[in-house]
């Protein structure tokens, strides 16, 4: 199947400096599809998309018939990213996290950043996401964010952008480790021979950061995934994560409290458990602490927590920092405590709780994308030059309404992919979510979710909005040895 | 091991078994009818009575037909101990405890529903293939050997033996009892042809005809209820059954065979060691009938216990022993 049709229609596009002209990275991949037939690769696509089915690897889609399962759409051409481009992503996302790390340690104690008049006060305590709960708390070795899974997206300069930081539970690593495997089985001839970066150690590396932050004393902790259960959207997520790591999934009613202890119920008593790694925000972790309401809770389990009995992962109370309206900051958070400028810039943001960016919002709202600050997902969003008038006018009372609540950015011409559609190669607009494991540093994973916007012209990349994914291979080095043989190494 | 995750590794495997049982009792009818005198041929409310759902059928279904049992008994997402239902249960416990099993033995659950998904969209209770219900239980069979090998033999393990071989055991009961039944009155069948018939088919439901011809050769009503009740060898005998899940039940708690320490282990043993030294003659001379009622009310006691020392979910911790 050719790529001899396929357009770039001026975006910037992740396999092709120009249409017929793949970029050097993604050359020998580019030439491998191109052999192919067009019932080959179509029955590669076939054959990926059956495994996913069969190895049940779906999500429950919200506001559908009650627990409808899809598989989450993958496209089988993978996203080339060289090293060259890769190596400013890490060593961005890396003084990021360290960054942002420092920016909520200081928040729930001294809160120097803002006496230092660098963030309002108002900023922070008018966030939903900071919570007073966890003013004074020293989370083991001062680490808060173990796990970080930050959106980036390039524009058509070709320059990486940060979209979100996402400092709770973001999830996707597991259709990362999925899509590998699936695209190993897919073209392992030209896999080897582009020295595509691995990432099949994140659920031992994952371990090694949980085991950390066990106390002291304990020296072979139990580590536990806390799910809200089956009908959770990224259920599959957690049990896999659990699976590979070779450790219990817990829902709440599995865990109790007994003298400021977490213990888990099994067949032969109660166990102690050291180290969650909780899939479960902050609203509903402990009913006695934050949201009363919470059926996912463990009663009890702040105040363990508190005295150091058990360790949560992530850390309660880092959704301050990756507040939408906080993001803003982030550059000047960098500089604060790091002295250093950003590696990875931010979007332009308009923060509607400041009149002089709210005036101009409000004045552009069809070219701007609003977005609320306590939402995700792609719920809560106008794309304004997508948006009818009456949805404009709709925000545009909205964010008269709570103007905290919003923040607004230029739309971004997100870069594109080529993707399968309909028997023929068309570009789709893509993200880059990469994860990132804070143990002893920050540890950035030489890869991602590319995720995809399936519908033409859609930048809506969700997978509850119709997005889809695919592979991103982070190559080694940018010389991708054409003359490397693909080797038969001989099986001992 | 998580309460709740042996309880569902328990349920799971209690699920598949019983699809596949269901499978077997339709099979064996089918292929019986082909062999039967026309006006002899309409033998389906035996299957209904057989998984105990006959009161359910009858509040939706107008007549035992060969149409109405097949579908209520295979694709009826009402009734709860379907084929279909079976498997969507499975599935929804095995995908809570997927990280517990191995990834083969979750795939080959998730294969089976979604082959029987499809069966149910593509199929019309006139026209379930045969080997449709062939499927079933090559799938159930695969689905067992997978987890032979591919999961430790440890407590996850031996939970799933416990709620298969519990399940084996019922179905076996209950076959037997229905057919028992429904063979003995027919006193006209004695000695013909259609007499070895359908005792034959009885075996054969429980894939026991080959290994009952080895050891007795000829079909005798009372050797047959023996080989299906007693045999120490046959894997799907009752004495079969509940030997091997009293085992596994001690692999579980470590206690050793001829004590007790809970209340599953006190149950379950007085229930195999009256079975092991009952004579089938004593058997049949108290009522064969009786005799697997009061079998299967002992297995609902046994459950029950199992649920009470292993699954209850307490929420402060038991006194210390």
């Amino acid at each position: 199947m050719s790529f001899n049709d396929y357009q770039t229609e001026g975006f910037y596009d992740e396999l092709f400096e120009s249409p017929g002209t793949p970029r050097g990275c993604a050359a020998p991949l580019v030439n491998r599809i191109n052999s192919l037939s067009y019932d080959d690769l179509l029955r590669r696509q076939q054959s990926a998309e059956s495994s996913l089915m069969n190895m049940g690897i779906t999500f429950t889609v919200y506001g559908q018939e009650a627990g409808t399962e899809r598989i989450f759409p993958f496209d089988i051409i993978p996203r080339v990213v060289p090293a060259a481009d890769w190596q400013p992503i890490s060593a961005g996302l890396a003084q990021r996290i360290t960054a942002l790390n420092l920016f909520i340690d200081d928040l729930y104690h001294d809160q120097k950043i803002i006496n230092d008049g660098v963030i309002p006060a108002d900023m922070i305590h008018s966030a939903v996401t900071f919570r007073p709960e966890c003013v004074g708390l020293n989370p083991p070795r001062g680490i808060w964010i173990h796990i970080t899974g930050s959106d980036l997206v390039r524009d058509t300069d070709g320059a990486f952008y940060v979209l979100e930081d996402n400092l709770r539970c973001p999830s996707g690593v597991s259709y990362v480790l999925e899509n590998r495997e699936l695209l190993k089985r897919t073209y392992p001839d030209i896999f080897q021979r582009m020295h595509v970066r691995p990432v099949y150690d994140y659920p031992h590396r994952l371990l090694e950061t949980l085991s950390r932050l066990a106390p002291d004393h304990v020296s072979k902790p139990t580590v536990v995934v806390l799910t809200p259960g089956p009908y959770n959207s990224a259920y599959f997520e957690h049990a896999y994560l659990a699976q590979q790591m070779g450790v219990e999934l817990v829902e709440n009613r599995d865990l109790v409290v007994i003298d400021d202890y977490v213990m888990m119920r099994t067949t032969s008593g109660f166990q102690r458990v050291d180290v969650i790694y909780r899939r479960i925000d902050d609203d509903f972790i402990d009913p006695l602490v934050f949201r009363p309401d919470s059926m996912l809770g463990v009663p009890g389990i702040m105040q363990c927590y508190r005295k150091g009995n058990v360790a949560l992962a992530n850390a309660p109370g880092t959704g301050i920092a990756d507040d939408k309206a906080v993001y803003a900051y982030v550059p000047r958070i960098i500089k604060y405590y790091l002295d250093e400028d950003p590696i990875i810039h931010n979007v332009p943001t308009f923060i509607c709780a400041e009149k002089k960016d709210r005036d101009h919002v409000l004045a552009n709202l069809d070219k701007l994308v609003v977005k609320a600050v306590d939402l995700s997902g792609g719920y809560g969003m106008l794309i304004g030059p997508h948006s009818t008038q009456q949805e404009r006018d709709e925000f545009a009372a909205a964010i008269q309404a709570e103007p905290r609540k919003y923040i607004a950015q230029p739309t971004l011409s997100l870069s594109r992919a080529p993707c399968i559609v309909d028997g023929t190669f068309e570009g789709r607009h893509v993200d880059l979510r990469p994860f990132a494991l804070y143990g002893e540093k920050v540890d950035v994973v030489p890869g991602g979710l590319t995720r995809v916007a399936l519908r033409k012209g859609s930048l809506v990349v969700n997978s509850s909005q119709g997005g889809g994914s695919k592979d991103t291979w982070v190559l080694a080095d940018d010389n991708p040895d054409a003359t490397l043989p693909v080797t038969e190494v001989a099986h001992a | 091991m998580l309460s709740r995750v042996a309880d569902s590794i328990y349920w799971m495997n209690r699920y598949i078994e019983r699809a596949e049982n269901v499978a077997r009792f339709i099979h064996v009818n089918i292929n019986l009818m082909l062999d039967l005198p026309i006006d002899q041929a309409n033998q389906w409310l035996p299957l209904v009575i057989t998984t105990g759902d006959r009161a359910a059928f009858e509040s939706r279904y107008s007549e035992a037909t060969q149409e109405n049992v097949i579908h209520f008994l295979t694709f009826d997402e009402l009734n709860p101990n379907s084929i279909v239902s079976c498997l969507t249960a499975a599935r929804e416990n095995a995908r809570t405890v997927r990280e517990v099993i191995s990834s083969e033995a979750w795939e080959q659950v998730n294969r089976f529903y979604l082959m029987v998904k499809a069966a149910a969209r593509q199929t019309t209770p006139e026209h379930v293939p045969d080997v449709f219900y062939t499927s079933v239980k090559m799938a159930s069979h695969l689905y067992v050997g997978i987890s032979d090998n591919t999961m430790n033999h440890g407590e996850g393990w031996h939970f799933a033996q416990l709620g298969r071989l519990l399940e084996r055991a019922d179905k076996t009961a209950r076959i037997l009892d229905v057919k028992y039944f429904m063979l003995l009155p027919s006193v006209n069948y004695v000695g013909s042809p259609y007499d070895a018939i359908l005792w034959s088919a009885l075996l054969k439901s429980a894939s026991a005809f080959e290994m009952y011809r080895k050891r007795h050769h000829h079909i005798d009503p009372t050797r047959v209820a023996e080989f299906l009740i007693l045999d120490r060898h046959f894997p799907r005998s009752i004495n079969y059954c509940l030997g091997h899940a009293e085992q596994s039940l001690r692999q579980i708690t470590g206690t050793p065979i001829g004590s007790f320490n809970n209340l599953a282990e006190r149950r379950l043993g007085r229930l195999r060691s009256d079975l092991e030294y009952a004579p089938i003659e004593d058997i049949i001379a108290k009522g064969l009938h009786e005799f697997l009622d009061g079998l299967e009310s002992q297995l609902n006691i046994v459950g029950q216990a199992i649920y009470s020392t292993f699954f209850a979910m307490r929420s402060t911790p038991l006194p210390a022993i």
